[in-house]
């Protein structure tokens, strides 16, 4: 691969996106040709040939083919362009990114922060009041979903394991409070701490027996308890009633009001915010303190942070319990927002969004986490006009965000304990 | 007073086939340096780890006695984190510090098991909380000042040159309170200026915190002078025991090192 200078002129930038990160404008050629080559003869039986089977005739469609290969030749010419550019910045990529800094500045800066602040409160706080009923709702998932994001950002972000069925304990919440509300009417908030309660102890009864398990081997384990749950859920009729689900669940009661559909959704958008601002306050400071600073050695080398005395069992489970209670408390706002709940809301599907918005939003890093809620469930509804090319584009955004920012939108900052003269542990903060 | 603090009796360790090491007896007494030496391969770091718990001894018996007093108790099969509470630190022969963290937060995470506050303390940061996690970073400066590692105290620990990195160890090891410190080729890759220093530092520990000091070390002319007593170990077997002198003049242990050439 070519090193390539940074000048700003125009001469070498053109250059550079000439040779792509090859050793010479042909190569590159070449390389990409092929490339486009290579993609017409796979798409060749979907896109060029198309059997019209009512008159029995196959129409070729070479306009297809055309467009292809011209957009595949250009594509991976881009593609490999910004590979090679990736490549040379790549001492540059540790340091914050623009936004980044901007965020870091805001953060610093007392006026600034509460000013920020105080616009994303009242952006908050306003929300409901100004837009619809349908975008109330869909901003009330979303909120649901940094909850269940921030829940696992505690398993996979702080303490480094990778859960693939975490989808089990939002359905133990969701059925606690539908199976509870049905036989014995119980409300939303006396459901809410109890799926908490819920969660956590699935947590500890299933993570004693994985926890013992790393890496690949732990994320195949919860993968599968993952769905041993929810085909629990279906196949125990008698009581979960199975595929059929539980409906006419109970909205949130305020003080025994009845209410519209709009004020409950309302309403429900409240708590929702509420809750999300519990659990960020709750996992901050929990990332700043002596079980925060364990999990990081853990993450960072477990056989010496096992001979510093730390209880590599217990503090493993500990996160993963307290990523559970999350994702219990998340599950009865589910139960409560849609009224209705079946096996089909907790399929793996579930798991993989709520992992892809840790990972993508940035592992360990709460604003990241709550950036990646918002892309990853907003834009998809937003996007169903295209529906057909919706999963196509989620695809797309994982693979580009994993190829040029592995470590997420927002990369995780952590207080850094600074011993200073005057004796106090100080920090910057997330 | 004259109880060892540790008693290893006829310690085996197999790896499938082969015997790591075989019924190796050592005795460690309050207040000493014991230094164990021996030719690369020998299973000297299989011998620490069989008695930190990080691997369990296929036979024999791991007895402490932290204060000497005369009732030992077997720790073979405990865990790691387990025999660290206990009282028994230990460094690494390859360095193993947590990279990303700063000096201080290393030293910090070996106090972990002489704290105790838990989720609701992080919560609700009481004043319970706060004072402990004030104590800990102040403890944490002061072992570091003691390694002479105040100036890296905001270091990210892999920025550190190497040398340093195992003073960090030693430092970490210190904050778990022990009372027999294990130390893996401490003065490993350090020239002899800071070889002569990590001796003085050693001594100094020693004096000041009053426990047991093990090393493993090829320097002899650092063993030599520092260690109350030698053990040396051959192919797994403890082949000698003794003072420096006893040591150098033993056959044995001539015998040994002859064919090797002179880095142990
Ligand atoms: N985990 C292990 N599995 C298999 N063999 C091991 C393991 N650890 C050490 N050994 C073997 O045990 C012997 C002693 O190794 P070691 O204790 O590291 O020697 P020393 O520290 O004295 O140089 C070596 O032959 C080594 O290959
Ligand atoms: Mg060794």
């Amino acid at each position: 691969m070519s090193i390539l200078t940074q000048e700003s002129s125009q001469q070498s930038f053109l250059s550079a996106f000439l040779t792509a990160g090859c050793d010479s404008v042909a190569h590159a050629l070449r390389k990409s040709f092929l490339a486009a080559i290579w993609f017409v003869f796979l798409t060749f039986p979907i896109m060029v040939i198309r059997v019209n089977t009512i008159e029995n005739t196959v129409v070729w469609r070479w306009e297809n083919m055309a467009y292809i290969a011209i957009s595949i030749f250009f594509g991976s010419y881009i593609w490999r362009w910004l590979l090679a550019r990736k490549e040379i910045k790549k001492d540059e990529s540790k340091e914050e990114t623009r936004f980044e800094g901007l965020l870091t500045q805001v953060q610093t800066k007392p006026v600034l922060k509460y000013a920020a602040l105080g616009v994303i409160a009242l952006i908050a706080i306003a929300f409901p009041q100004v837009v619809d009923l349908y975008q109330t709702n869909i901003m009330v998932s979303c909120l649901v979903y940094v909850v269940l994001g921030l829940g696992l950002n505690i398993v996979v972000g702080l303490a480094g394991l990778l859960d693939l069925g975490y989808v089990a304990f939002y359905a133990v919440g969701a059925y606690a409070y539908a199976l509870c509300n049905m036989h014995w009417g119980l409300g939303f908030w006396y459901a809410l701490p109890l799926g908490a309660v819920l969660g956590t102890l699935l947590g500890v009864l299933l993570g004693f027996p994985v926890l013992r398990l790393r890496g690949d081997y732990l994320a195949i384990v919860t993968l599968g308890f993952g769905e041993i749950i929810r085909l629990v859920l279906e196949n125990w009729g008698e009581v979960t009633m199975g595929p059929s689900g539980i409906s006419r669940i109970d909205r949130p009661e305020f003080f025994n009001m009845k209410m519209s559909i709009v004020d409950s959704t309302t309403y429900m958008y409240y708590i929702m915010i509420g809750l999300v601002i519990f659990t960020i306050f709750f996992v901050n400071r929990l990332q700043n303190s002596r079980i925060g600073r364990a999990w990081l050695a853990l993450r960072e080398d477990e056989i010496a942070c096992q001979a510093m005395g730390i209880d590599k069992m217990k503090t493993k489970l500990l996160a993963f319990a307290l990523g559970a209670t999350w994702a219990g408390m998340a599950g009865v706002v589910f139960a409560a927002k849609t009224s209705f709940i079946n096996p089909a809301s907790f399929t793996f599907w579930e798991s993989a969004i709520i992992l892809s918005i840790v990972v993508i939003g940035g592992m360990g890093s709460i604003r990241g986490v709550i950036a990646g809620a918002i892309i990853l469930v907003l834009l998809p509804e937003y996007l169903r006009d295209f529906a057909e090319f919706r999963m196509l584009l989620f695809g797309a955004i994982m693979v580009l965000v994993m190829v040029f920012r592995p470590q997420g939108l927002i990369s995780a900052k952590r207080k850094i304990y600074k011993y200073e003269a005057s004796n106090t542990a100080s920090a910057g903060n997330e | 007073m004259n109880n060892p603090v540790l008693n290893v009796k006829s310690v085996s360790k197999d790896f499938g086939g082969i015997r790591a090491l075989d019924e190796a007896d050592l005795v460690v007494n309050d207040k000493e340096i014991v230094a164990l030496i021996g030719p690369n391969g020998a299973g000297k770091t299989t011998f620490f780890n069989c008695i930190t718990g990080i691997y369990t001894p296929t036979s024999g018996d791991v007895l402490i006695d932290p204060g000497a007093k005369g009732d030992a108790l077997r720790i073979n099969g405990k865990k790691p984190n387990i025999v660290t509470e206990l009282g028994m630190a230990r460094t690494f022969q390859n360095i193993r510090l947590f990279p990303s963290m700063t000096a201080l937060e290393n030293v910090m995470i070996g106090m972990h098991c002489r704290t105790k506050s838990a989720v609701w303390g992080a919560i609700s940061r009481n004043k319970a909380t706060r004072a402990e996690e004030r104590a800990v970073v102040e403890r944490s400066y002061e072992l570091l000042k003691l390694v002479g590692l105040d100036e890296f105290v905001n270091e990210l620990s892999s920025n550190m040159p190497y040398g340093k990195q195992r003073r960090l160890e030693i430092a970490r090891a210190l904050a778990t309170d022990p009372f027999l410190l294990l130390l893996d080729e401490p003065a490993a890759g350090m020239n002899p200026q800071e070889t002569l220093e990590l001796e003085e530092l050693i001594n100094q520990i020693r004096e000041l915190f009053q426990i047991s000091i093990m090393l493993i070390e090829h320097d002899m002319k650092m063993v030599m002078s520092m260690s109350d007593r030698i053990y040396v170990l051959e192919y797994g077997r403890m082949i000698a025991e003794g003072t420096p002198q006893e040591i150098a003049n033993n056959p044995a242990v001539i015998k040994a090192y002859l064919g090797e050439d002179d880095d142990a």
